[in-house]
This record gives C-alpha cells, structure tokens and sequence, in this order.
C-alpha cells in the first residue's frame, strides 16, 4: 500500500469537489425554480443523480488512495453486482444453475486474481478463450439441449462485458509506461473522469439542446445536441489534462476521443440490451441512474479500448 | 446475542438475494399479521423474515416443514434464530385419512398456540415447493386459520426469482436479485365458504406477481 499522495490527483479531486459543489448548488437553485410537475420530476432526478455522484467519487478516490489492491477490489465488488443485474435479465434455465455459479464465484474472482498478480497473458484471454470453451461445456454436461446457443451465447456475453471489460479498468496498474512508473493510478483516473464527464454532459446538453434523436428505438434520450456536446466537452476537459498522464496534449485529445466514442457506443449497447429484455433500469442499486450496469455501460466499452491503444502504443 | 446473530443472517441474507422490496400498502406494523407467500425455495421464508423491519422481525414466526428442518444446524437456526414454528406436511407422510386430519389439527393447534396474543406468522399455503412458473391451488390450512382467529390481517407477498438462487435440489447458491412484493391485506367477507376464501387468497397473491 502507498499511502503518498500524488501531487497531480490531489490537484483532479480538488476540481471534482468543485465540480460536485457547483452541481449541488445549481440542483439547489434549480429546485426552487423548477414550477411544472414535470420540471420538478426532473429537477428531482438530477439532484438524485448529484447525490449518487457525490458517494461515487467518494469511493473511487477512497480505492484509488489505497492504491491498486484497492481500485482492484473496488472493481472485483463492481464486475460481481454488475453481473447479478445482468444474470437477473436473462432467463436462464433451472439447468445452467451451476455453470452460473461458476461465473460468479470462480471465473469472476480469478479475473481479478490475475489483474492482482498482473499477469498479463492470461488476463487477455482467461474469459475470451478458457471461459469461452468452459461456459458451453458445462451447460452440455447439465444435459438441458434447449435453447442450447441462446443459453451458451447469454452466459458467455454477460462474462465479456460485466467480468472481462470491467477488469480493463484496474487492470490500467499494470501497465509499464517509460518515465510513468508508479503513477499508473492516474490512468484509470483519466479514463473514468473522461468517460464519466462525457456521460454527464451528454445528459446536460440533451436537456439543454436535445433535439434531433440518435436512435430513437434503442434510447429515446440520446441526441445529436447532446451526443456532440458531450463528447467535445469530455474531449477538451481530456485534452486540458494531458499533463496527468503519459501523452503529449494531441495525444491526449486522440485518447479522449477514443474514449468517448466508445464509451458512447457502449452505453448505446447496454440501452439495446435493456430494450430487448424490457426495462428501463437495470437495477435500482444507484439513486437516480438505475443499477450498477447503467453507470458502467460506457466503461465496458471504453476500458478495454483505452488500455489496449495504450498499451500498444506507449509501452515499452 | 442471539438477536445480534438474528440481525446478521438477516443483512447477509438480504445482501446475497439483493432482495428489492415493495410495501403495497403500508409499512409492516406490530398488529398480529399471518403473511402468505408463495413457495419455490427453502430461502423464500428466511428472506421474507429478513426483509422485515427489525421490530417487526422480532415477532414474526415463519412455519416450516417438520422434515427437512429437523436436523443438526438447520434445527437451531430453526427453533433459536428464526423461531421457526415446525409443522408436520399431511401431504408428505403417507398415512391413512384419520392420522392425516389428526395432522392437521394438531398442526392448527400448533400454529394458534405460536401466535399467542403478540405474534405474527409466515405461512406458505401451497404447502410445498412449486417451479416458479404458477401459484399452486392453497391448501386448506389458511382458511381453519382465520376461521379460529378471524382478527388476524392477511397479508400476501409475492416472491419472485428466489427459484433461481437455490433451486430444488440444489445446495450452492447463485446471486440472483430477488423481489418481494408486500400486497393489502386480504378482504373476506364473514360467510365466504372455504372454496371461495382459498381463491380470493390465491387471487390476491397473484395479482402480486406483475406489480
């Protein structure tokens, strides 16, 4: 444990609070001002939001001073609720019962035993490949051939992108970056501030402006207004943050770019997924924002990307 | 130190089933309440308890099968933690016609003499476990129930996806969130017949299901 505080991340908590502060302000101001009922609905939400924000962060930062066993832990907890959401959505047959058990309580904790031990080359693979070829077998050996793919393609689904994605969070420690050693922490503090930052301002600017929408069958909330301003505020904000990290400002700006894209095309999945079972929320974990899933959505996607780009493109 | 024990298995249980819950009405009270649910897991009493308020908790008595509670851990949980009411099932013995009504008086004896003047009681009037999918047709005891202690607020409760955390013949569990949906107390007129008392109740308990 390395209980030394960065210069710089106390520098990015100082501005969150401010961030946090303001927020709670305006949501005070607003609720005094808000009349229609519908106004008010709103204005409720997002003070809700607000609050669900302040305990968040409150975490992260507390997992993130620790040190990695702790963003690491935080992340094992997150990966496990996240697939409770998920396997609660998916119908599965009395027969998967053990193979279920398997994914929480084997394939999961392993997961982050090896982002633990750091050890890359199995981490890679351990879902894509091992967990691949075990999910299908097991459920043979149950004996239930209903549904067979369905039940197999769910199972191993659910693992991808609440096990094996979320972990690429953590999993940000261990890379080995030339003049950056022990500072990795700041990584995984870049990403979730970008990708977090774009969510939010995603949702102001499609209150604000949203007009015309994206993709009105999957997410009647996503719009061009929105999508546009959210992303080229999280991308400035990432850029004007290049001096936490291993990039040169230009880089920062590709990386953040990056990251919001696919943090966009992840919460655009999960709101796929969501419609396809029926549901608004996938759980009702987190005041305001559902369950841990819809938080997460755009750090599925955007993780994995963030830390292979990187990892490619600055590691030894 | 018992009831420190009580209150763990409780926040344990209710953590591990991340159970969600709903009060339809009001929020459980101290009047004596006989809850009924329906049944799919040997987890579906012990998480109704849990979800109890404290107080509330203290006073209610789950009654369960005699023969699958009767040994070794179980047995304590049982009789010390839950004060669990043990009741033989008429259904699963087999016995000729006489013994099986004794069975059942005396197991009505049993559940009159736990309620008392201060307790509630969670019962499961399908008698045994179902697969989830229907509410199995009630068995009478309910009705003899409320025709001694008409008094008595009938609250049904609507358990869902506990199936899936420990299905029948299973002995690991897997965390799947759970819901427990508290509906109105039953409304009964003074002359139903025990046919009508039974699908009103079952009724009542169905309707729950899509809430």
């Amino acid at each position: 444990m390395n209980f030394k505080l960065d210069h710089q991340m106390v520098l990015i908590f100082q501005g969150l609070f401010g961030l946090l502060v303001l927020a709670s302000l305006a949501g005070a101001i607003l609720a005094r001002t808000a009349k229609s009922e519908k106004g008010q609905a709103t204005v409720e939400n997002l003070n809700a939001r607000v609050r669900a924000w302040w305990v968040m962060s409150g975490i992260f930062a507390i997992t993130l001073i620790i040190g990695p066993n702790g963003s690491t832990i935080l992340f094992a907890f997150i990966s496990f609720l996240a697939l409770r959401e998920y396997v609660s959505l998916i119908d599965p047959f009395p027969a998967d019962h053990r193979t279920l058990f398997w994914t929480f309580f084997v394939i999961t904790p392993l997961q982050y035993w090896l982002v633990y031990r750091q050890w890359y080359g199995l981490f890679s693979i351990l879902i894509p490949v091992y967990a691949f070829l075990f999910v299908p077998t097991r459920l043979a050996i149950s004996g239930e051939t209903q549904k067979f793919l369905d039940r197999a393609s769910r199972i191993h689904w659910g693992l991808m992108v609440c096990v094996y994605c979320i972990s690429y969070a953590p999993a940000l420690l261990m890379l080995n970056i030339p003049g950056y050693r022990g500072q990795d922490a700041k990584l995984l503090l870049f990403l979730v501030v970008v990708v977090q930052l774009s969510d939010v301002f995603q949702y102001v600017w499609g209150k604000l402006l949203g007009k015309r929408k994206i993709a009105p069958n999957v997410s009647p909330n996503k719009t061009w207004e929105g999508f546009i301003g959210g992303v080229a505020t999280a991308v400035a904000v990432g850029a004007g943050l290049y001096w936490m990290t291993p990039f040169r400002p230009g880089e920062a700006l590709l990386m953040s770019i990056a990251i919001t894209l696919s943090g966009f095309a992840g919460g655009l999945t999960m709101s796929a997924v969501k419609r396809d079972r029926g549901i608004k929320d996938f759980g009702t974990m987190v005041e305001g924002h559902g369950g841990i899933l819809d938080r997460m959505d755009s750090i599925c996607f955007s993780a994995p990307i963030f830390f292979h780009l990187t990892r490619y493109f600055f590691e030894r | 130190m018992i009831r420190a024990g009580a209150n763990l298995i409780a926040a344990s249980m209710r953590a591990l089933t991340g159970v969600t819950v709903r009060w339809t009405d009001e929020q459980p009270d101290m009047r004596q309440t006989v809850y009924f649910a329906n049944h799919t897991s040997h987890l579906d009493f012990v998480v109704l308890w849990s979800v109890l308020p404290p107080p509330v908790r203290a006073l209610t008595r789950p009654v369960a099968a005699k023969d699958y509670w009767q040994s070794g851990l179980r047995k304590y949980l049982a009789v010390n933690v839950f004060r669990a009411v043990l009741v033989e099932r008429a259904g699963q013995t087999q016995v000729p016609g006489a013994d099986k009504l004794r069975t059942a008086e005396h197991s009505l004896e049993l559940l009159l003499e736990a309620l008392g003047g201060q307790n509630s009681l969670i019962i499961f009037p399908e008698g045994t476990r179902g697969t989830g999918q229907e509410v199995a047709p009630f068995k009478s005891g309910l009705y003899y129930l409320w025709r001694k202690r008409p008094d008595l607020r009938l609250v049904p409760v609507y358990l869902s996806n506990l199936n899936r955390i420990l299905p029948k013949g299973e002995i690991l569990p897997v965390p799947v969130i759970s819901r427990a949906n508290f509906g109105a107390p039953l409304q009964t007129g003074p002359d139903d017949s025990k046919q009508i008392f039974l699908e009103k109740a079952q009724a009542a308990l169905c309707a729950l299901r899509q809430a």
